[in-house]
């Protein structure tokens, strides 16, 4: 390629672009349940809602219905794990309203051994999706029509997703 | 057949009886195709009228083990299908073979990971590994022709001490 | 004859003995008058089973030939895909996604890379836009062939299968030439294209696209008014578009219900807010829509790509951005900076700022999303997959309540699913 510039020095991203705070979601939280959000944040142009685990069932639900908002699609419920935090579990919720057309991010932080509500009961999508989350990594969902692996056999031990699960497991299959 | 196998010594009845055999063992092997993931769908093609390589050599693809003879393993074996895969290779009867297309059936493929049986011949004796990620139809057909070449050798005479009871065909 | 006088015959196993004294005792038929007695049967329509496109194993509890409930089992083609994501670089990572969907791989590896670049914020050239365009509609061209040949052929009609084999032949020839593989393409990188499309490509697409619309029509003439097959599909797994909805169903599936949700106008991508082309609906949700609903889909991507190839315009199919993609061989061989830059990314990759990117395209399956977390690192922090066939089967149960054994094999085949993706 003729007229290459060599690329110097360290790259930062551009500016959101999206003021997280002006999202119709956002506004609406503040104003209804102001104690529920932990932090708001974008990046790139979608936005974050980080929410107390304990809310989150309430948040959930007047997100659904509230006209306006209309988040009747449960596009993706899973998890991050950050074992160095003290809440380690992430647990990621992506949202999309199918007549307004918009996406939202919504996220709790539950530690090992915590339970966090299913949001099985507003979304039914969930219903799988936090099985898998239980299967891979051992986040309880309280009030989960039925919480088993999905993925693994049902006599597994251990949850691979986690950070310090090995990635070649423990042991072939003979052993 | 089982009463005359392992019951002479190397012979011209034998000879004959193996050509007999070999010939028929050869020439009408049914796959059963235990098809996973990806190498299924070229498992698929190679029965399709593009390539055609299964009617011309007296194959048939049957889905059940009491009927096949060859038992093709395409795709990723996991440790949760292990057991089911084993449970169908027993189920299937004697004389049979065992084959095992791509890289996952032969040695775990590009999963390294803790729910992936590194290599069916954990579980199963394989007889042919047809290398691929996924084969070409045209290799996953050569490894049958492979195997066609090693059931010509195979012999029902008795090469060892003669046996208490009846025994399978000998390799 | 009266069932007493049946009881003589000779039974060949035992089960026929306590079949025939069940019956004799409980007095099925007009001519006693009592009501049978019956029990729920657990049937197990296993992981090895020709129909289930896969190894899929659904519980079947059976009252008589009827079914109360479907359990789909999952997880025997579980690999650890998502695991693997963590330990590999962003443009290592490209093959697995093509042996997740391994059907429409092209989807697949657009999806995860559109994602990189979405986080990366790479601008991505206009020819690798319409370029993307033109090879995921022929995969999804390729992926309903497919799913047209092994449906019908569960429901019995094996020549359609041959068939719509021999045209995805064509369409595997195509991607042949492009990438060297025929199903696990590993056609994208970060940034675009590793390389262009090859002389000839573009008279043989044409040739292609020319000779479609009459096979479309051969398939129409052997099934559209074929009464055995609308005896088997009209009616069949009916959901409601709440239902749908509730349950995330995407893709063509949920457009067989009348809900217009497609990726491809809603989060346009890769071009398509520039070509021409529209969304087929149904009514009913049942198996016969949602196969209506695919064969003019196939329609629509003939003209889509006839578009694409009208207004393809020529430059590179890399993006400049000299973070994510390699230097051409000109610069490799002239400057030093050009060959250290390619040395570090081939070696160990470039690095992703720190944030959380979703990113979403239509698979032929439904909305195949990425979600990609990152830490600064040359390697995903978290590469979640949101696998569109492992939220569509979910909603198996709930189509095929009442239905039939035989109405489970269609219902499974018309959701379209494919085991790489649902277990990853």
């Amino acid at each position: 390629m003729a007229g290459y510039v060599p690329f110097k020095g360290s790259y930062t991203p551009p500016a959101a672009g999206v003021d997280p705070e002006q999202n119709p979601a956002v506004l609406k939280l503040r104003e209804a349940m102001p104690g529920a959000i932990e932090e708001v944040s974008a990046f790139r142009d979608q936005v974050s809602i980080r929410v107390f685990k304990e809310h989150l069932l309430e948040v959930c639900t007047l997100l659904r219905d509230t006209p306006g908002l209309e988040y009747d699609f449960l596009t993706d419920l899973t998890a991050v794990d950050y074992p160095s935090r003290a809440k380690r579990f992430d647990v990621v919720i992506h949202l999309y309203s199918m007549s307004q057309n918009h996406m939202l991010r919504v996220k709790a932080a539950v530690g090992d051994g915590e339970t966090i509500d299913s949001v099985a009961g507003i979304w039914k999508a969930a219903n799988w999706e936090e099985r898998e989350t239980f299967d891979m990594f051992g986040i309880v969902f309280a009030g989960h029509p039925d919480l088993r692996r999905i993925l693994l056999a049902e006599d597994w031990e251990g949850y691979p997703l986690r950070k310090d699960y090995p990635l070649l497991g423990y042991g072939t299959y003979t052993s | 057949m089982g009463l005359i196998v392992n019951r002479f010594r190397p012979s011209v009845v034998t000879t004959t009886a193996d050509f007999l055999f070999n010939w028929a063992h050869r020439y009408s092997m049914w796959p059963l195709i235990l098809g996973t993931a990806c190498c299924a769908i070229e498992m698929m093609a190679v029965g399709i009228s593009r390539f055609d390589m299964l009617e011309r050599f007296g194959m048939l693809y049957r889905f059940s083990p009491r009927q096949s003879d060859v038992m093709l393993v395409c795709g990723t074996v996991t440790k949760k299908f292990a057991p089911v895969m084993r449970t169908i290779w027993d189920q299937m009867s004697e004389p049979k073979w065992c084959i095992a297309v791509g890289n996952c059936a032969s040695a775990g493929g590009p999963f390294p990971t803790y729910a992936v049986v590194q290599g069916i011949d954990e579980v199963v004796p394989v007889d042919i590994y047809v290398p691929g990620c996924p084969p070409n139809p045209e290799a996953i057909f050569y490894g049958i022709l492979k195997l066609q070449e090693i059931v010509q050798t195979q012999t029902i005479a008795r090469t060892g001490p003669k046996p208490e009871k009846k025994q399978a065909l000998k390799r | 004859m009266a069932i007493e006088d049946q009881v003589d015959l000779v039974p060949d196993s035992n089960e026929g003995t306590k079949l025939t004294q069940a019956v004799v005792q409980t007095g099925v038929g007009p001519t006693t008058g009592l009501t049978p007695q019956t029990e729920d049967m657990m049937l197990n329509l296993g992981p090895s089973h020709p129909s289930t496109h896969g190894v899929l194993r659904v519980l079947l509890e059976l009252d008589g030939e009827v079914i109360r409930k479907a359990i789909p089992d999952l997880g025997y083609l579980h690999r650890g895909v998502e695991k693997i994501g963590e330990y590999r670089q962003y443009n290592q990572f490209v093959p697995w996604t093509d042996r997740m969907d391994y059907v429409a791989a092209f989807t697949s590896n657009l999806a995860f890379v559109q994602a990189v670049e979405g986080l990366m914020g790479v601008e991505i050239p206009e020819r690798a836009l319409y370029l993307r365009v033109i090879f995921s509609e022929l995969q999804r061209l390729a992926s309903h062939l497919l799913w047209l040949g092994t449906h019908v052929m569960d429901l019995g009609a094996i020549t359609v299968f041959l068939f719509s084999m021999r045209e995805r032949e064509a369409i595997l020839d195509l991607l042949e030439m492009q990438t060297g593989a025929r199903l696990t393409l590993n056609a994208q990188r970060v940034g675009g294209f590793p390389k262009d499309i090859p002389p000839g490509f573009l008279e043989k697409l044409k040739v292609f696209v020319d000779s479609m619309p009459g096979h479309l029509q051969e398939y129409d003439s052997l099934l559209a008014e074929n009464p055995i097959f609308l005896r088997r599909v009209k009616g069949v797994g009916v959901i409601s578009a709440e239902d749908a909805i509730q349950w995330g169903l995407t893709g063509p599936s949920l457009r067989g219900s009348g809900v217009a949700y497609d990726v491809r106008k809603a989060h346009p991508y890769a071009a398509y807010d520039r070509l021409d082309f529209e969304v087929p609906i149904g009514t009913h949700g049942d198996v016969y829509d949602r196969f209506l609903v695919r064969m003019e889909e196939m329609r629509q991507s003939l003209k889509l790509i006839q578009q694409a190839v009208d207004q393809l315009p020529g430059g590179p199919v890399m993006t400049g951005d000299m973070r994510v993609a390699l230097p051409g061989k000109e610069a490799l061989m002239t400057s030093i900076e050009a060959m250290q830059r390619h040395f570090i990314l081939a070696i160990h990759g470039f690095k992703a700022p720190v944030g959380e990117y979703y990113s979403a395209v239509e698979s032929p399956k439904g909305e195949l999303g990425w979600y990609i977390v990152s830490n600064g690192e040359n390697h995903p922090y978290r590469a979640r997959c949101r696998a569109a066939s492992f939220v569509n089967l979910q909603s198996l149960p709930v189509m095929s309540g009442g239905s039939m054994i035989s109405d489970v094999i269609a219902i499974i085949g018309s959701i379209d699913i494919v085991l790489g993706e649902v277990d990853r």
